[in-house]
């Protein structure tokens, strides 16, 4: 069979109609010339128009995603980690406020991060382990957000934050090194030195210094507030500690570390952002967190694991009543997670870091349906 | 009231009594945070962009605007009628409304018309127009060294510069943004 594109200007009469200018005909030796129904006067894809093949640059995206997941696992290999596959249907996700799970029907859930088992797993025994797996965060789409996206989660049992920190640097630098042949990211029009040591600041030094707002963590809600007024912000009409905290946050703190040229650790968060991570021996109004900012870009955010059950469950119970005054489904408590904490997880440390937002650093993405196979408005 | 989630380009609110149209937004949500919506607004009134985070759970007031596709009539002292195409109701729209662009209205040119609570608060009009010179003085014949251009008057009232070719009577393509000559029409 052949098909035969009608040139312009010339009119060919077929038994199956008359062929118009555009037209495909089927041409077969011997048999009489058809009009091909489906690609009638400009219906035929076009450069312009075509919808099912990819670009040469997202395909190029891809092989770079590709080469940084390899060498995520290589990194880690290297490091004496075990790779392990947590599941991503649970009966308990993560009851964290902000953070809705999508359900799956019949009481099950799909994770919104892996922790929850891998803290299990490291009471288990295991002692060095990562998984590079899915998450699912529902209502979560954006520029730097997909509801389904990749996350590498990686602990460290009888071990501190800062060695955790070290790896984190340490692995950028090294994907980074593995897809470009260098320690350097690109956001936007800018290419970023990511080799390690990176720059560390207090998120009471950033508030400061960005927002000019005092943190000290042991403030009331009311209390920061009036000093958020004071320094002439606007933060709408939010009233809890972390909306408050969030809102100059994100208009000033932000916006700030998007204009550094370095990537940039904030370290010793307020407790109320505690999550689950413990607060500090040595200084109880903070917790021994730290997250990684590249670019304005939120790359990582790693705990000094909490271990006492009793403050686990306290905060557990805590988020379930946060999320019935919001409205939201209070998710039932993870007691196997609990029991795990009560037969004892050694002091341990771990940290999550969003594949897909670095692979958009290392191949200067701008949006993270860039670097996906498939975003959700592509289903 | 709109939801964040609502928040699309072009969707008009309402914030201390000034209308405003969504120009740019993003979904920025802070790992444990909650979402906000980072937006960049444009006032419909004064056309000053401003920047504002809009946190999930927020609501916005919708801003009574709406867009209608006038046709120019005629002028009526210092003011200008215009006319519904849909609906071919006459609204008298005042000099200061219209503002700088007066002189390039023209028999029958369709602007958009923006309205705020019934009342008309601004003019926009295509971004081309043809135009016929009624007025300028001859070019003079032979300078054609570099990008010399002379003044010229079109049949809506506006001065514009023109290229030393162009005579009386020719027609011509004008880009009203920058009140500028484009290209010359063969009628």
């Amino acid at each position: 069979m052949l098909l035969v594109r009608t040139p312009d200007g010339d009119r060919n009469h077929t038994p199956s109609g008359t062929a118009q200018p555009g037209d495909l005909i089927e041409a077969e030796p011997g048999k009489p010339p058809r009009v091909v129904r489906a690609y009638l006067r400009g219906d035929y894809p076009t450069p312009e128009n075509e919808t099912a093949r990819l670009s040469q640059r997202r395909i190029e995206f891809l092989r770079k995603r590709a080469r940084a997941v390899a060498a995520i696992r290589e990194f880690f290999t290297a490091h004496t980690f075990l790779e392990v596959d947590t599941p991503l249907l649970v009966p308990s996700p993560g009851l964290e406020l902000h953070l809705d799970a999508v359900p799956a029907g019949d009481g099950a859930f799909l994770i919104t991060s892996p922790e929850y088992q891998m803290k299990r797993l490291l009471a288990a025994g295991l002692e060095r382990i990562f998984t590079v797996c899915k998450c699912f965060r529902a209502g979560e789409q954006g520029d730097h957000h997909n509801t389904e996206f990749t996350m590498l989660e990686w602990y460290r049992g009888w071990a501190s934050l800062e060695l955790v920190l070290a790896d984190t640097e340490r692995l950028v630098a090294a994907v980074a090194e593995a897809v470009n042949g260098a320690a350097r990211v690109q956001v936007g029009e800018r290419s970023l030195d990511v080799s390690a040591p990176w720059p560390r600041m207090t998120v009471a030094e950033a508030m400061q210094r960005h927002a000019g707002v005092r943190i000290a963590g042991d403030e009331t809600a009311d209390e920061l507030l009036a000093r958020v007024r004071a320094a002439g912000l606007d933060v709408g009409n939010a009233s809890a500690w972390d909306d408050v905290f969030y809102s100059v946050f994100v208009g000033k703190v932000e916006p700030a570390l998007a204009a550094l040229n370095r990537p940039q650790f904030l370290i010793d968060w307020p407790a109320p952002l505690a999550a689950l991570a413990r607060r500090k021996p040595d200084n109880p109004v903070v917790v021994d967190r730290f997250e990684a900012y590249i670019g304005g870009i939120e790359l990582a955010n790693a705990f000094g694991e909490l271990t006492d059950p009793v403050e686990q469950r306290a905060r557990f119970v805590d988020d379930q009543l946060s999320r019935q005054e919001r409205g939201k489904p209070a998710y039932p408590i993870d007691e196997k997670l609990i029991t795990a904490l009560e037969e004892g997880l050694p002091p341990s440390a771990g940290c999550a870091l969003g594949v897909d937002r670095l692979v958009m650093l290392v191949t200067g993405a701008p949006t993270i349906a860039d670097v996906l196979t498939f975003a959700s408005d592509e289903l | 009231m709109y939801d964040t989630s609502d928040i699309r380009k072009g969707l008009k609110v309402l914030m201390d009594g000034n209308p405003f149209t969504v120009v740019e937004f993003q979904f920025v949500k802070p790992g444990k945070g909650a979402a906000f919506t980072r937006t960049k607004f444009k006032n419909l009134l004064t056309g000053a962009v401003i920047e504002k985070n809009i946190r999930s759970g927020e609501k916005l007031e919708p801003a009574n605007v709406e867009e209608k596709t006038m046709q120019y009539l005629y002028a009526e002292g210092e003011d200008f009628v215009f006319m519904d195409s849909d609906t071919y109701e006459q609204v008298t729209i005042t000099k200061d409304v219209v503002g700088d662009d007066s002189d390039f209205l023209q028999d029958n040119l369709e602007c958009a018309v923006l309205f705020f609570n019934e009342r008309a608060v601004g003019v926009q009009l295509p971004t081309f127009l043809v135009a016929e010179i009624i007025e300028t003085e001859p070019g003079a014949r032979g300078d054609s060294t570099g990008n010399v251009q002379k003044p010229a008057t079109i049949d809506t009232g506006a001065e514009i510069s023109v290229p030393l070719f162009i005579k009386v009577g020719d027609t011509v393509k004008v880009d009203t943004r920058s009140r500028s000559y484009v290209e010359r029409v063969n009628k």
